[in-house]
């Protein structure tokens, strides 16, 4: 596979876009293959956070002041941008929160709420901790059950033991979009379908997706979806739980404060209208409206050019993994992102990972908070490289000359 | 040589390298040296559960003076424990129990020590001088 001159330029022209990629790590050029646990964020994104607290700094939906209006406007406009670039129906099912995982929690607090003894819950063997823990809870507060779809070896969902599972005590399905730790795209939509004709809602945790996929929350029709921000070239600490308001109405309120109510007394109080119900005490206001900075970032992009661009890398950096004798991949089914969770014969990963680490090359070593996964694969861990869209193959030739060395000193 | 000088013998060895990648290929020899706790005496409460690789410990108070074997499943933690080992051993409990382990900071290996780095490193090291102060 050859790079044209212009695919070149293009990337060329997003890295210039990423001030840390010009950062030296223990005296070599930075080369970031960490994209799964967090993205680096673009000058706009930075520049707007900086400018938002030098010029515009002051809370929202409370201050007559003209500064607070307009952050609140800022706020408000970051909320409907992304709800127009998920096509959410509404505005008002775009609610804010801390990440993926203060979404899931959050669904599980409340929704959960509506739940009864014996409903059961269906997760897959591939789940993210943040997937997994807060059912657990639930299932000891609530006595509702969790069933978990096994994983073929190839790390694709066991599509026929889910049909098995779902039957009319299941209320919810919820399932990651893409495996953080093994980069599979799993098939939600035929998910989505099949768990609504036994009338089970579904929730998608998008942590891994948003930045790879187009997504269309009304196309998909899932009933909740998740993600966090600092996945998607935003600031760390905002995420977004879309939800169907039909849903979201019936939901009792997750955490108590201001902004969430409509009217206090100590004989009742009433609470706020979607989406404000479920975002108590002043949320994190330069996120949010950072986020929507993000959304401006990625509306800027040629997203399919992206993702011929990082398939093209995931292609190319597997071919050269491959080829080295003692290296075993794991999930190798072709649908997947760019990321690649690999061993090196009997090195364990954690080796690999520090003598990358002062080569410049940053990877993820460990569970990558997936250790049912490791269980399943019997391994303690692997070595995680996920590419963005600033990468290049030219980092690519380095990672594996690294690697390489890294492997020899280790052997 | 006393626990001062031992240490000061390491940062010694470790100083004549400039290049990271050849300091961590000395870790990585140092690592295969290290005594380790053969498989089938390994003890479940010997195991120091990191996130990322595990630590076996087993501590010997002998004649007044601490002993300690251990094990990792990464090389790389492995030879870090050798170099604790190397100036640990042999010393009186008071002595592990109070004096500054300054080495590891000193060669540049402190990361390793820190909470974040998740490989049990910071807990053995809490148990070899709780283990020494049990002796003190």
């Amino acid at each position: 596979m050859k790079e044209t001159s212009q695919s070149r330029r293009a990337v060329q022209d997003i890295r210039s876009q990423f001030p840390i990629l010009t950062q030296k790590i223990n005296g070599r050029d930075l080369i970031y293959f960490d994209n799964a646990a967090t993205s680096q964020k673009p000058s706009v994104v930075i520049d707007k956070i900086k400018n938002y607290y030098e010029k515009e700094n002051a809370n929202i939906h409370r201050g007559v002041h003209s500064l607070s209006q307009e952050a609140t406007t800022a706020y408000e406009q970051a909320r409907h941008k992304i709800s127009s670039y998920l096509n959410a129906k509404s505005d008002s099912e775009i609610i804010f929160t801390k990440g993926t995982t203060d979404g899931i929690n959050l669904i599980a607090s409340s929704f959960g709420e509506l739940l009864n003894p014996e409903d059961e819950i269906i997760i897959s063997a591939m789940e993210h901790h943040s997937n997994i823990v807060p059912w657990q809870l639930l299932e000891s507060r609530k006595k509702i059950k969790i069933k978990v779809v096994p994983i073929h070896k190839t790390g694709e969902i066991d599509l026929e033991a889910f049909e098995n599972l779902l039957n009319e005590k299941t209320k919810l399905v919820s399932i990651t979009h893409i495996s953080n730790s093994l980069g599979i795209i799993n098939p939600i939509k035929e998910i989505i379908r099949k768990s609504h004709v036994v009338g089970a809602k579904v929730l998608i945790d998008g942590a891994q997706s948003v930045q790879h996929e187009k997504i269309d929350l009304q196309e998909l029709n899932c009933d909740f979806f998740v993600f966090s921000g600092h996945k998607v070239y935003g600031p760390t600490g905002v995420g977004v739980l879309y939800g169907k308001s039909e849903l979201l109405n019936i939901m009792p309120p997750y955490q108590g404060g201001g902004d969430m109510i409509e009217k206090v007394s100590f004989e009742k109080t009433t609470f706020n209208v979607l989406p404000f119900k479920f975002e108590a005490g002043t949320p994190n206001i330069v996120g949010g409206i950072a986020l929507g900075t993000a959304f401006d970032f990625i509306d800027s992009l040629n997203f399919e050019q992206c993702q011929v661009h990082e398939l093209e890398l995931l292609r190319y950096a597997e071919a050269q993994l491959n080829a080295i004798p003692t290296i075993k991949i794991f999930g190798t089914s072709k649908n997947k992102t760019s990321v690649i969770s690999f061993n090196v014969g009997d090195i364990h990963p954690f080796d690999i990972g520090t003598l990358l680490d002062k080569q410049g090359v940053a990877v993820r070593t460990g569970h990558h908070c997936t250790q049912p996964i490791m269980d399943f694969y019997q391994i303690p861990g692997t070595i995680r490289v996920s590419f963005g869209i600033y990468n290049t193959k030219d980092e690519i030739d380095l990672f594996v000359a690294a690697l390489n060395k890294s492997i020899q000193i280790l052997s | 040589m006393n626990y001062t000088e031992k240490q000061n013998a390491i940062i010694e060895d470790f100083s004549l390298f400039d290049d990271w990648m050849e300091k961590y290929e000395l870790i990585i020899d140092l690592g295969k040296e290290i005594e380790m706790i053969p498989n089938q005496d390994k003890r479940d409460e010997q195991l120091i559960e990191g996130c990322q690789s595990r630590v076996w410990l087993k501590s010997n108070y002998k004649d007044g003076k601490m002993f300690y074997f251990a094990d990792s499943d990464a090389i790389i933690t492995k030879g870090i424990i050798s170099l604790l080992i190397k100036v640990m051993n042999g010393e009186e409990p008071k002595t592990i129990a109070k004096e500054d382990l300054f080495f590891i900071k000193e060669i540049g290996l402190q990361e390793h020590l820190s909470p974040t780095r998740a490989n049990g490193l910071v807990e053995m090291v809490k148990r070899m001088k709780l283990d020494a102060i049990k002796n003190y």
